[in-house]
């Protein structure tokens, strides 16, 4: 674990907590651009998958010219905890959470993670909707706690929604800026509320769409086809939804419907009913669409 | 890598004919519509650049090579001769475990 192979001291590394779709994106990104990565999670079987998937995603990165040439690969540890790898001394550049979006996980993970690492160090959320406000109360120290949205797959988006909680600092703000702009990152910073700009509008959206099929209005094939021939949508919203994952888009639906009672952002039944029967998206093979690979590899 | 000792010493680039057919075969299956071995995949009309990283999957676990560093390039992946031209290639050069 982590003892054997950390290299503390020298160099810039990321702690990234969490390591499923976005844990290992972000780890992917940092990587990719030669920062040193030290993920955690408490499942064994993802943590165990991990390597596998971030060299997936880098080498997806490379292939499609989404990385900076000449540049080593930074080197990955993993463990079951945040103290597991600061167990032999090693220090973060900043520690990222992009655990389950639950709020009453992601207290708990912020509540340790300020407990355990330096002062200074930035904390950045990697929540889809819970208010970084709310988020700070957790902590030791709100001032270093920030928001920082980034999209599926990370390595190939170019822009980050960071959110600034009331409370957040104008030095975390600017070590923020600082780990973006080495990581290759545009960032858009805004004001912290529910879903924050991008799953305000995005996650209530995907919500219709999916009702649209349930209602039998049209197929999954012919919404997205309209809402990218028609209104210039990237991959359409539902394709949208399999990459995110259709159980941390109900995840996120929830926090927004809890916290502005929107009936919009009610996860609908049909919604309800692909998590129930494990039809994830991309992560599991099967969503709206099926998939052939990904469901093993990233 | 998997080579049977006995194996022809590898013809000229691109001479791996089951490797082509095999992978007009795999396109036409993903796309439902035929390819030949010279067109631009990822040309007009064709697949998205994001499919590449399928086609190196494909290629890796249907043709026991390993594609990494450099060669991770869409160029290498453009036609159906150019991945059969990548796999000739590194089925002589056995993998290093380097790279990456
Ligand atoms: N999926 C997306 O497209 C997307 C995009 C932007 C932001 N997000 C946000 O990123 C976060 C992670 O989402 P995801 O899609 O990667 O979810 P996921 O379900 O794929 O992964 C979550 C991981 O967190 C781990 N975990 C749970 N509790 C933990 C703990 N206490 N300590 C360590 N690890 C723990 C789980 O074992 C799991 O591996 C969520 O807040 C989500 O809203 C997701």
């Amino acid at each position: 674990m982590a003892a054997e192979n950390a290299t503390p001291a020298t160099g810039r590394r990321l702690a990234v907590l969490g390591a499923g779709v976005m844990g290992t994106g972000i780890a992917a990104l940092a990587i990719g651009h030669g920062m040193a990565v030290s993920l955690a999670d408490l499942d064994r079987r993802r943590l165990d998958e991990a390597p596998a998937r971030i060299d997936h995603q880098v080498r997806t990165a490379r292939l499609m010219g989404a990385l900076p040439g000449g540049r080593e690969p930074g080197a990955l540890v993993t463990g079951l905890s945040l103290a597991d790898l600061m167990a032999d001394g090693t220090r973060f550049t900043a520690v990222v959470e992009a655990v389950t979006e639950d709020p009453d996980t992601k207290a708990k993970v912020l509540a340790d993670v300020s407990a355990l690492v330096a002062p200074g160090t930035p904390i950045i959320s990697n929540t889809s909707a819970i208010p970084i406000g709310e988020l700070a109360r957790a902590t030791a120290r709100p001032a270093e706690l920030v928001g920082t949205h980034f999209m599926n797959p990370p390595c190939l988006i170019g822009t980050v929604e960071v959110v600034r909680g009331a409370r957040t600092g104008e030095p975390t703000l600017d070590a923020l800026r600082a780990l973006l702009a080495e990581l290759g990152r545009e960032a858009v910073v805004v004001d912290d509320a529910p879903g924050f700009v991008t799953s305000r509008i995005l996650h209530p959206m995907i919500n219709d769409a999916a009702r649209v099929v349930a209602e039998g209005t049209a197929s999954a094939e012919s919404v997205d086809r309209l809402m990218q021939g028609c209104l210039g949508h990237p991959t359409g919203p539902l394709r949208t939804a399999d990459l995110i994952g259709i159980d941390n888009l109900v995840d996120s639906l929830r926090v927004l419907h809890d916290r502005t009672g929107d009936e919009g952002s009610r996860p609908c039944a049909l919604l309800l009913e692909m998590v129930a029967a494990g039809h994830l998206g991309r992560k599991s093979g099967r969503g709206f669409y099926t998939y052939e690979y990904e469901g093993d590899q990233a | 890598m998997t080579m049977s000792s006995d194996r022809a010493v590898p013809g000229p680039l691109g001479d791996e004919p089951d490797v082509e057919t095999g992978l007009l075969r795999f396109l036409e299956l993903r796309t439902g519509r035929a390819w030949s071995a010279d067109t631009d995949v990822f040309g007009s009309g064709g697949l998205s650049s994001l499919f590449a990283m399928e086609l190196v999957v494909h290629l890796e676990r249907t043709y026991g090579v390993s594609v990494r560093g450099a060669d991770l390039q869409m160029e290498n992946f453009r036609t159906v001769r150019r991945m059969t031209d990548l796999v000739a290639r590194l089925r002589r050069t056995p993998a290093d475990g380097t790279g990456g």
